[in-house]
């Protein structure tokens, strides 16, 4: 038993591996304690965990940190709906027709490359500071990958499937629409679920400049004030929002795609 | 007018590499009569796979032409169902669903195209498993879905490449004979593609048996065992002696292969 937990890719006891995960968060919460009621670090730099849970408790009963959470939401939501728009339909075209995977992959395979938060000046020249700026960061931070990864997703579709569906009497559009399609769902879902977490860290970009109010603005103004719990506290909730996506998107995933489990529906 | 249901003149198929031309399929000619079932044996790379291909319109000969019930074929279509070797079920359909995909792209009723799904379903052995997905199914089961699919849009030929290759020798053993009961009830014609010598001749009217690369005919043998077939004619004596016979064949151009 005790050597079957270091052999190499071998099942171990569910109970094992979930308590291995716990240690390390405790160990964390451990080395944390130690530096910070040990007075190893000064509290104005890393607030030891009580205060932290205090800070939380504090901006949750107060009520304004919903209202950033909510326009920090909803930037990080428009954004990404944005790019999918766009994404999804192109990406699955350029998936199917070499003709558009030639056009259009080298000039996003190029731009992709270029960082985010660069555009951010010109995106204020052009846009200003409200929102659409906000958004513009967010969509060109995950609107060329999304593209790409759906492109290979859809290119990923087996050819017999393809070829077999012509024997059976397929047109071209019917090709696309009832099998290109349907077999590529899941990886796109999939793609979407990997590409909002990517998302949420373009968020505190978004929010460095020229923003009021939202989580990434709370972030930056606690940093001006020495306030590191809030910093803590706010850099935990993105965690989490990102981490509650993410288990939506699971979900959905799970109940759209029965097909793909042995035991059926 | 032509007698035959499939007329293949003088096709052939070259490739086009860096190394410059390849000849994959030296040109072939043959004919195949309404209700025949025909196997084609050959050594792996012979260009039997593409052979069948040209036929289904999945390739364009480089020379020849295909015709069927006296038209000449271009590309693919609902007149010539396939079963390719490999699974190619939709995995998001269910069994019924994947049987009657022929007929909902033609535009068949819902209840119309679910009852010939019931129909093949039932001749290929698997009532009882249309609300089933593929990933249920074991292997022998999608293949002999994938054959009720292709039977189901009601094809002038059934071409099979290499269906059961994939297969253990219990199952495939098995599969070959559900698949001559199916061809027994639907009176189909068939082509089917295979390198197992006991397979082409436990199922074929004729065999022919292609050249290793370039593939060309080689020899046509005429299977005169009695239908319909059971496996005990497996232990016949007429069965052993066309065994040996195509052994002998198959193993001069698989020897060609091996050391050029």
């Amino acid at each position: 038993m005790r050597n079957h937990l270091f052999a190499p890719k071998k099942e171990i006891p569910r109970k094992v591996y979930v308590l291995a995960g716990v240690v390390v968060f405790l160990v964390f919460l451990a080395i944390w304690s130690a530096l910070t009621y040990g007075g190893v670090v000064n509290p104005l730099f890393l607030p030891p965990p009580d205060k932290i849970v205090r800070t939380a408790i504090a901006l949750f009963s107060d009520g304004e940190i919903f209202s950033d959470i909510g326009i920090s939401f909803t930037r990080v939501f428009l954004g990404f709906v944005a790019a999918a728009v766009i994404a999804v339909p192109l990406g699955t075209l350029m998936g199917t027709l070499r003709i558009a995977e030639g056009a259009f992959e080298p000039f996003i395979g190029f731009i992709r490359y270029m960082p985010a938060s660069a555009f951010i000046p010109l995106f204020i020249l052009w846009l200003g500071l409200d929102e659409t700026e906000k958004m513009a960061v967010i969509f060109f931070g995950t609107f060329f990958q999304m593209t790409l990864m759906v492109m290979d997703v859809t290119k990923n579709v087996q050819n017999d499937l393809i070829e077999v569906s012509y024997t059976l009497g397929a047109r071209r559009s019917q090709i696309f629409y009832k099998v290109i399609l349907p077999a590529s769902l899941p990886g796109i879902v999939d793609t979407l679920r990997i590409t909002f977490g990517w998302a949420w860290t373009y968020l505190v970009v978004a929010e460095i400049v020229g923003a009021a109010n939202g989580l990434g603005y709370m972030i930056m103004q606690s940093s001006r004030f020495l306030k590191p719990d809030k910093i803590i506290v706010g850099i935990l909730i993105i965690g989490l929002l990102g981490l509650i996506t993410d288990i939506i998107f699971k979900a959905i995933y799970r109940a759209s795609f029965t097909w793909m489990r042995r035991e059926g529906a | 007018m032509e007698t035959a249901k499939l007329v293949i003149d003088q096709v052939g198929k070259v490739f086009s590499t860096k190394s410059g031309e390849t000849v994959a399929l030296d040109k072939t000619s043959f004919e195949i009569k309404e209700g025949e079932f025909i196997t084609i044996l050959g050594p792996s790379g012979c260009g039997k796979s593409t052979l069948l291909r040209i036929v289904a319109g999945l390739e364009e000969p480089s020379s020849g032409r295909v015709r069927l019930d006296g038209r000449e074929i271009h590309g693919p279509g609902p007149d010539r169902g396939m079963v390719f070797q490999s699974y190619t079920l939709y995995p998001w359909l269910t069994v019924e669903d994947n049987i009657a995909f022929g007929l909902q792209l033609k535009g068949v009723s819902k209840a119309e195209r679910l009852e010939v799904a019931r129909h093949y379903l039932e001749l290929i052995g698997l009532a009882g498993f249309e609300k089933h997905y593929p990933i249920q199914l074991s292997g022998g089961m999608k293949q002999r879905v994938a054959i009720a699919r292709a039977l189901a849009n009601d094809p002038e030929i059934l071409l099979m490449d290499e269906p059961f290759g994939a297969l253990d020798a219990q199952t495939r053993a098995i599969m070959q004979e559900i698949l001559l009961k199916v061809w027994e009830e639907s009176k189909k014609t068939i082509l089917f593609i295979t390198h197992d010598v006991e397979e082409a001749v436990f199922l074929g009217d004729t065999v022919y048996v292609m050249t290793a690369r370039p593939g060309r005919l080689k020899k046509s043998i005429p299977v005169t065992l009695p239908r319909p077939r059971e496996y005990s004619v497996k232990n016949s004596a007429a069965f052993f002696e066309l065994k040996m016979e195509l052994l002998e064949l198959i193993r001069e151009e698989s020897l060609k292969v091996v050391k050029p």
